[in-house]
């Protein structure tokens, strides 16, 4: 088959910028062929080269005692104790999933097992945060049925339990939903496997699932806006295998037992092209790949489709030599496919051979270093204008708006999709705050948390990063965890345009602000740009996974509300009302400010809340819906009734930050009390559990019917 | 107590089933499923998972490995065998036990704790249990749906081979069958997760019953 000519409509067509086009011409010193065409395209398009984000991402603190490995490899690495480490990273798969639902979702899950199983560790834990357009859309019954069952549909098979997540639904989203995934694994933390190659003409060995055409240019498409013509780019979504992805975990992590692996790589966005270089470029060296010897499943297959197929469950390793007889022999128990597909070279090339014929003979440095870098113009969030007047509400009529809308209702229709205890070792599933899993055959456990409030965002993107990140180390601490580290998916609209690159901004100095004080530092990321329909952006969508440690699993705090129970709130209610879920569910109205986030107290009200675990029953952080939907929430999951002493509309339902609602008993909260006093915290007594009833000050009605409210109201939506 | 876990390319409740038998004192064994021979042990269990992908019927392909073949030897010879969830399914594949398991009825994934009915004690694996009492166990499958032919299902009941059913009949299943026993008593397939519920630490132990009774059974034999 003839390559075809380079026209300034086939370089526009691979999502190259003429300037851009212009440097590969510098950098080649002659016209590219259209595998090399291609091979730029993918390491420098948005996804794969980070090209508008760069700049920021390296202000983002990254280190810190407990970070054996910071951002830049598949996943971060981070210190447990005893010899073990955390490893986990969150990832968007945002376009696909748009595209084709199930399998969009099912490979974004499946990307970031690998992106975690490629560092050496056992995948644990998974989380996914997603975001639908509304409910009354046409497209969000079927986007939000394909995207779960997809999510479920891997992670299921593959066999790694589902422990939290989110879900959320904005018009903002209903021309482009999000799909963040997220995974963590457990590895011995001096054996950490890592893509730099070494050694000159060692075997590059390609591992896995066949090549097909599957995904071709799909870093490419995930770099682009969404227009009425998105029905076509239905085959650049890849197709997932979870059972492959099974089997490619084990012999993964048997080969690295064999000690044979010298670096080694998944193959995720742009597939070969991007894991070649990226093996290349880290260890300096070159590397020369014979693309006959790729298996493939699909007869004739060019160079160009190789390069670019995003094929799923495959990896590329840089061998030991004298270990390649037992190498391949697991791969064999294991059914997969082991090829030698090339080897490192010492000259500073990238070098593509099909048969014979040299299909790309690149600088592999300057395919890595060399990619576009801007520092694109941006504004700062205007201020957001004060809250208007709002009216008297009945708040039990408020309290319904929040837990009958999909938003805030219980989400089991979603996670009871997903396998969430396969492993044996998950002692807190989804539903109600941080996951926790048990690190396997120890006292200790890790719990996970995804959080973001987007319209706080939006509205003010510094301080809505910060509260990001506050909101997830509170839920971390609410179950006496200790945040250790932060991993961040940033969801936003086209950067060129300077509204959106000024939210970019403004969520990276809010979150970078936040990890640092509350000390979980951002170990791994992924930015999503473009997440836009017809030129209208999504909400900026800055989605904070975090992981915190347990040190002893008898110190979870786990119980539940009992009869003559005392609430008692932890932190200041100034009554911030801005941007509030009442605001939005119950009134319609999206005003005002993101409440403001005093760093220093939500360190100082975490660690009282892990110094205080003898005395506190049941925790639960506040958040959207305030003190009234986390008293609800506390009654919900115990059966028994609330009495709150307010029935003023700021002190239920403001969503000022650093506070957390306790259960405890008599004599336990006179402890509490007694210790807040001693270090000077704010904390009060707000009501009692007991009843059958949901009580705010004079206002009361009977718990059941809004329980069946709470736990119908999503499937209703969107089943 | 010595036990033999199946292993096939796509289980992933093998080291669950593992633990929770070394739990209460077994000798445990992981056998590949390439593997033509168990060895000799007391019990065999096929654990959940996904064994083959089961793209095409569940359990279908794990049903013809050579492992199977074992299996089925084991059988013969008056072993016992467990199979749970995916291994139920390879369990009526390889027809072993009755019925088939279908898609759910509300053709979607499940994973929760759901009670159930202890239909029988007349069995080493249930034993430990009271007929008629309710325990939780987590369920988590997509194809848990029993059916069977009206005979078959009048000869379950009419022989006391129904060791499980659901009090809540979320999937669908006929009779609301569980699990089900062989006719010699010695093979139960069942959907729920015992091997999930063995551990005080994850807030439920009601499996361990059958793990303990079985060891008791043997022991008393």
């Amino acid at each position: 088959m003839q390559d075809p000519i380079i026209t300034p409509d086939l370089i526009a067509a691979h999502g190259l910028k003429p300037d851009e086009y212009e440097s590969i011409l510098s950098i080649i010193g002659r016209a590219p062929n259209f595998t090399e065409l291609g091979i730029f395209s993918a390491m420098w398009n948005e996804h794969c080269s980070y090209k508008s984000s760069k700049k920021w991402l390296r202000t983002l603190p990254t280190t810190g005692p407990q970070v054996i490995c910071g951002p830049g490899e598949n996943a971060g690495v981070v210190d447990i104790g005893d010899g073990q480490a955390v490893v986990f990273k969150m990832e968007s798969h945002n376009h696909p999933s748009y595209i084709e639902p199930y399998q969009g979702a099912a490979t974004g899950v499946g990307g970031i097992l690998r992106d975690v199983f490629t560092m050496g560790a056992r995948p644990i834990a998974a989380m996914n945060s997603l975001s639908f357009g509304l409910p009354s859309h046409p497209k969000t019954r079927q986007l939000v049925n394909g995207v779960v069952a997809g999510v479920g549909g891997y992670g299921n098979a593959f066999g790694v339990p589902t422990v939290g997540g989110e879900v959320r639904f904005d018009a903002s989203y209903n021309g482009n939903c999000l799909v963040n995934a997220f995974a963590a694994g457990l590895a011995d933390a001096d054996k950490i496997f890592y893509s730099a190659a070494s050694g000159v003409g060692m075997p590059v060995v390609y591992l896995g699932a066949k090549t097909g055409r599957d995904g071709v240019g799909g870093a490419t498409m995930a770099s682009a806006e969404f227009d009425d013509t998105i029905e076509d780019k239905r085959p650049t979504v890849q197709v997932g295998d979870p059972f492959t992805e099974k089997r490619l975990m084990e012999a993964t992590l048997e080969l690295m037992a064999t000690g044979a692996v010298i670096s080694i790589q998944d193959m995720g966005a742009a597939g070969l092209t991007c894991s070649a270089v990226e093996m290349g470029d880290k260890g300096g060296l070159g590397i020369r790949l014979n693309l006959e010897d790729v298996p493939q499943r699909e007869l004739a297959m060019t160079a160009y489709e190789m390069m670019l197929s995003e094929s799923q469950e495959r990896m590329l390793m840089v061998l030991k030599p004298e270990l390649e007889a037992e190498a391949r022999a697991v791969f064999v128990k294991w059914d997969l496919d082991f090829a030698i597909v090339g080897e490192t070279i010492a000259e500073d090339r990238f070098l593509i051979l099909h048969n014979g014929e040299v299909k790309a003979d690149l600088p592999l440095s300057k395919l890595a270093s060399s990619a576009p870098e801007y520092d694109r113009p941006w504004e700062p969030t205007p201020a957001a204008a004060p809250v208007g007047d709002i009216p008297a509400i009945d708040p039990i009529a408020g309290l319904r708006s929040l837990i009958g809308s999909p938003n805030y209702a219980a989400k089991s229709w979603v996670y009871e999709q997903y396998d969430s205890q396969v492993m044996g070792d998950t002692l807190r599933i989804p539903g109600a705050g941080a996951g926790i899993t048990r690190i396997h055959g120890t006292t200790k456990a890790l719990a996970f948390t995804s959080d973001v409030t987007p319209r706080y965002v939006f509205a003010n993107p510094v301080e809505g990063g910060k509260q990001a990140v506050a909101e997830a180390y509170r839920n971390l601490t609410a179950v006496g965890a200790k945040p250790l580290a932060t991993t961040d998916n940033m969801n936003f609209g086209n950067p060129e345009k300077p509204r959106i690159m000024g939210q970019f901004v403004g969520a990276i100095d809010g979150i970078g602000q936040a990890v640092t004080a509350l000390d979980m530092p951002i170990v791994s990321g992924n930015v999503s740009l473009y997440n836009e329909t017809d030129g209208t952006g999504i909400l900026p969508t800055p989605t904070i996974g975090a992981v915190g440690l347990i040190a002893d699993i008898t110190q979870i705090i786990r119980g539940t509300l009992a009869d003559g129970h005392t609430l008692l709130l932890l932190g200041d209610t100034p009554g911030h009302m801005g941007q509030t879920a009442l605001l939005a569910e119950h009134l319609g109205r999206n005003e005002g400010d993101a409440p403001p986030v005093d760093l220093v107290a939500e360190a100082a009200h975490g660690d009282f809340i892990r110094a205080n675990i003898a005395n506190i029953t049941a925790c639960t952080d506040l958040a959207d819906g305030g003190l009234a939907l986390a008293a609800f929430e506390m009654a919900e999951t115990a059966g028994i009734g609330v009495t709150l002493d307010t029935d003023d509309t700021a002190q239920l339902f403001a969503e000022d930050q650093a506070r957390y609602l306790i259960a405890a008993s008599f004599d336990q909260a006179e402890a509490l009390l007694t210790a807040a006093a001693h270090a000077g915290l704010p904390i009060t007594l707000v009501g009692k559990a007991g009843g059958d009833k949901i009580t705010f000050g004079a206002s009361s009605t009977p718990l059941a019917p809004l329980v069946d409210l709470y736990r119908s109201a999503f499937a209703d939506a969107v089943a | 107590m010595k036990a033999a876990v199946l292993v096939f390319p796509g289980s992933n409740c093998d080291r669950d089933m593992a633990v929770a038998l070394r739990k209460v004192g077994a000798d445990v064994t992981m056998v590949w499923h390439k593997d033509a021979e168990i060895g000799d042990v007391d019990l065999v269990a096929v654990p959940g998972g996904f064994s083959f992908g089961d793209y095409l019927r569940c359990g279908a392909i794990a049903a013809n490995s050579p492992v199977s073949q074992a299996l089925k030897r084991h059988v013969e010879r008056g072993g016992y065998a467990l199979g749970v969830c995916n291994g139920f399914q390879v369990l009526t594949e390889t027809g072993l036990l009755p019925g088939a398991l279908m898609r759910n009825a509300a053709l979607k994934f499940v994973c929760k704790s759901t009670p159930l009915t202890v239909a029988t004690s007349d069995s080493g694996f249930t034993g430990g249990y009271t007929a008629g009492a309710t325990i939780t166990l987590p369920v988590a499958h997509h194809d848990g749906n029993y059916t069977a032919e009206d005979a078959v299902l009048d000869q379950l009941r009419d022989q006391d081979r129904i060791a499980f059913t659901y009090a809540d009949n979320f999937n669908g299943s006929r009779n609301a069958i569980a699990g089900v026993l062989s006719e010699n008593r010695r093979v139960l397939g069942m959907m729920p997760h015992p091997e999930r519920a063995v551990d005080a630490a994850t807030g439920n132990t009601d499996g361990l019953a059958l793990f303990r009774g079985l060891v008791q059974q043997l022991a008393d034999a």
